[in-house]
């Protein structure tokens, strides 16, 4: 679905991701684990064509993300508050995303329906605008937001980051069911370890934008993670 | 403790984003600032002679007629401008600083501020003067002080009354009141009021009522401050109850539609963008220093058109030159979804276009100054709608300057507006039109000069999809530098 090859990023002469392959098959979950600084946003814009790649390119479904557009109708990301838009209430953010994907308020009603514990109860007919919301509100809104129009590829930057527990473990019940039972691949970034051992199939570990693992989820995982990560793997 | 504040205030103050600029713009601005502080001054100096030799008034006494109003205006000009120095002081809530230290330096923080200095400029040549044209010293060092006791009286009541709507709505109405029985000649509230003021003159140690008055609003507005000083109280950010709105009458603009709901929600919720439409409503008055022949310069013909363009345009003109800067807090998102930049475009269009016809009803005043007053409006907005609003657009599209919708700063302009690119695309906004109506006035007269400027607006029309066109490709090509440049504000 997702094909990366001898990708890279430079600012200032400062190489800031370096992937020289890197393949993402359909209906996978994907997680992207690495420090502060490893490359792990950057290369989610560049999957979204919002920075240019330095070298390299990336194929989604064979479309050559930064020549052409066609990408767009089966892509779909909640970044960070940017992909929000603030005077809007929640209602009404996921009518506009709906219309530009092509979707009526009935299937928007119904998608949205389907989250409603996810909400909680903090989203829906709240009478505020988005940006009077709470941090982790606003999370949900716009990781539901990132799931109208059946979207083939959803890309999640530290959607746990935020949450309360109860939605913690919601979003990963939400993110196992859209890879499995609908075929949609999921990209996530987290600094959480264990969450990400618990959703995604498969992991890639981030340095200094450099692939340095990459690892099949099974039950020595997230020792491993952790082993790396504390600095006490052995050699 | 205070040499800390002071250093962050001094960093805050200069480390500003408004304060990156370039040398040129820096001493443009110090240009400006000296220019107000120089007309201050000389209002202040040459209202005593102005109102003695051309009024043949007693100076003292006229100012101390209209000292009530002066006053009271400066209260309600606070309320808009002089923000509250609360948000700054958040990040020392919990840090080991005694509460009653962080309240008294935010609170004389305002005493320093600008809303005050400013009366200054005006009041201490005036009191000189006065002085110098022989007014006891005394008496008038009386005056002074209380006037200026009265001015921080303001200051701290303003401390209160920026977080209440219906104080201030109150006043503001009660002086509405005055202020038209005053004009009708019903009831003169400067009668009661300017005793007051002279007596601060005839008996100098009265001034020590206001001064009293404004120690006892300071500890006022102290314990007040320090009461509120909770992040749930009066450092709380203000959070309004508000209705989803559908705006299904609007579906019949097509698929435009979801892109103009959204711009009308833009421009109704949002703090920037109600700014800019009521600049845009002050436009419309504009064209009163054409039309009124009050100013010499202005008496030529063609400059009949430059106000009708100016008259019918404010709202084209104030809002579109910042598309697609208006949607910079979430450009990220409209990036990466699949949006038709026509649509996009075409829903600034129609706003714009909508929004000239309705100005040029409101403007339909201008008919008291003559058919050619209301003709040369009219013309400007067949101008604005056909020419115009296209190359506003397309000026935008190279403007990278990020819009904050929640706070009024660089409403007024700001310096990356003024780039070779869209200094160019002003000649055809409003120097052609005026060269095609100076060659039609003077070939057959005024009606084929205005004849000639329409039809250039309806001929405009015609390019609108190239135009359109040309725009997207500009979006297109610029779109990670603009992505990067929206950026820097977030």
């Amino acid at each position: 679905m997702i094909t990366t090859s001898n990708l890279s990023k430079k600012y200032n002469n400062n190489l800031v991701l370096n992937i020289e392959n890197l393949d993402i098959p359909k209906g996978q979950s994907f997680g992207l684990v690495g420090n502060n600084g490893a490359g792990k946003t950057t290369y989610f814009s560049l999957l979204l064509d919002l920075i240019q790649p330095t070298t390299g390119q990336i194929k989604n479904n064979n479309v050559l993300v930064h020549e052409s557009e066609d990408w767009k109708p089966f892509t779909s990301a909640f970044i960070d508050e940017s992909f929000l838009i603030g005077y809007l209430t929640a209602e009404e953010y996921f009518y506009f995303i709906g219309e530009l994907r092509g979707q009526n308020k009935a299937d928007v009603d119904k998608l949205v329906g389907q989250f409603e514990d996810f909400f909680h109860g903090e989203i829906i007919g709240q009478k505020k605008y988005l940006r009077d919301l709470s941090k982790g509100n606003q999370k949900k809104a716009g990781i539901v937001a990132a799931l109208i129009g059946n979207p083939d590829v959803i890309i999640l930057d530290e959607p746990f980051a935020n949450l309360d527990p109860t939605t913690q473990i919601r979003l990963k019940g939400i993110v196992k069911d859209l890879a499995e039972k609908q075929g949609v691949t999921v990209l996530i970034s987290s600094h959480d370890l264990l969450h990400v051992t618990d959703v995604c199939e498969r992991i890639v570990v981030l340095e200094k934008g450099e692939i340095v693992k990459d690892l099949n989820t099974s039950e020595a995982t997230l020792k491993e993670l952790e082993a790396h990560f504390s600095g006490t793997e052995a050699i | 403790m205070i040499k800390h504040f002071i250093s962050l205030e001094w960093k805050a103050f200069f480390r500003s984003a408004s304060f990156k600029m370039n040398l040129f713009f820096k001493i443009l601005l110090g240009f400006s600032a000296l220019w107000m502080i120089v007309s201050f001054f000389g209002l202040g100096v040459g209202a005593y002679y102005f109102i003695k030799n051309e009024l043949n008034l007693d100076p003292l006494e006229t100012i101390n007629k209209f000292l009530v109003f002066y006053v009271v205006f400066d209260l309600v000009f606070r309320y808009f401008l002089q923000a509250m120095p609360l948000v700054n002081i958040r990040p020392l809530l919990y840090l080991p600083i005694k509460k009653s230290k962080v309240v008294s330096f935010a609170l004389n923080k305002t005493i320093i501020s600008f809303f005050n200095l400013v009366h200054a400029f005006f009041f201490i040549p005036f009191s000189v003067v006065l002085i110098i044209e022989g007014y006891p010293i005394i008496n008038v060092l009386g005056w002074h002080i209380a006037v200026f006791a009265l001015i921080y009286c303001n200051n701290f009541i303003n401390v209160f009354v920026n977080s209440k709507d219906v104080v201030f709505y109150s006043v503001i109405s009660f002086l509405v009141i005055l202020a038209g029985l005053m004009y009708y000649n019903v009831f003169d509230v400067t009668a009661f009021t300017s005793p007051i003021f002279e007596s601060f003159y005839n008996a100098p140690y009265l001034a020590l009522i206001p001064l009293l008055l404004m120690v006892v609003l300071y500890k006022m507005a102290f314990s007040y401050f320090k009461k509120n000083f909770y992040l749930d109280a009066g450092l709380a950010k203000k959070v309004n109850i508000v209705q989803t709105e559908d705006f299904a009458w609007l579906n019949r603009f097509g698929s435009v539609s979801k892109f103009l709901k959204n711009d009308i929600r833009l421009l109704k919720r949002n703090k920037r963008s109600k700014t800019t439409l009521l600049m845009s409503f002050l436009f419309i008055f504009y064209g009163l220093l054409f039309f009124t022949n009050s100013i010499e310069a202005y008496k030529g013909p063609f400059w009949r058109i430059f106000a009708g363009i100016f008259v019918s345009g404010g709202f084209l003109f104030s809002f579109g030159q910042f598309v697609p800067s208006w949607d910079s807090a979430y450009y990220p998102l409209m990036m990466s979804q699949n949006i038709r930049y026509k649509e996009y475009i075409s829903s600034k269009w129609y706003l714009m276009v909508i929004a000239t016809i309705v100005t040029t009803v409101l403007a339909s005043f201008y008919l008291y100054f003559g058919w050619q007053a209301y003709v040369a409006v009219v013309v400007g907005a067949i101008y604005n709608i056909g020419v115009n609003s296209h190359m506003v657009l397309w000026g935008g599209a190279y403007i990278k300057t990020p819009i904050d919708l929640t706070s009024n700063k660089k409403a007024f302009g700001d310096k990356k507006s003024f780039n070779a690119k869209t200094l160019l695309l002003t000649i055809p906004k409003l120097v052609l039109p005026m060269v095609i109506y100076a060659i039609g006035h003077f070939i057959l007269g005024e009606v084929f000069g205005f004849t000639l400027v329409a039809i250039c607006g309806i001929a405009g029309l015609l390019f609108k999809n190239k135009v359109f066109d040309i725009i997207e490709k500009v979006y297109k090509s610029e779109k990670y530098k603009t992505l990067d440049a929206y950026k820097q504000n977030n």
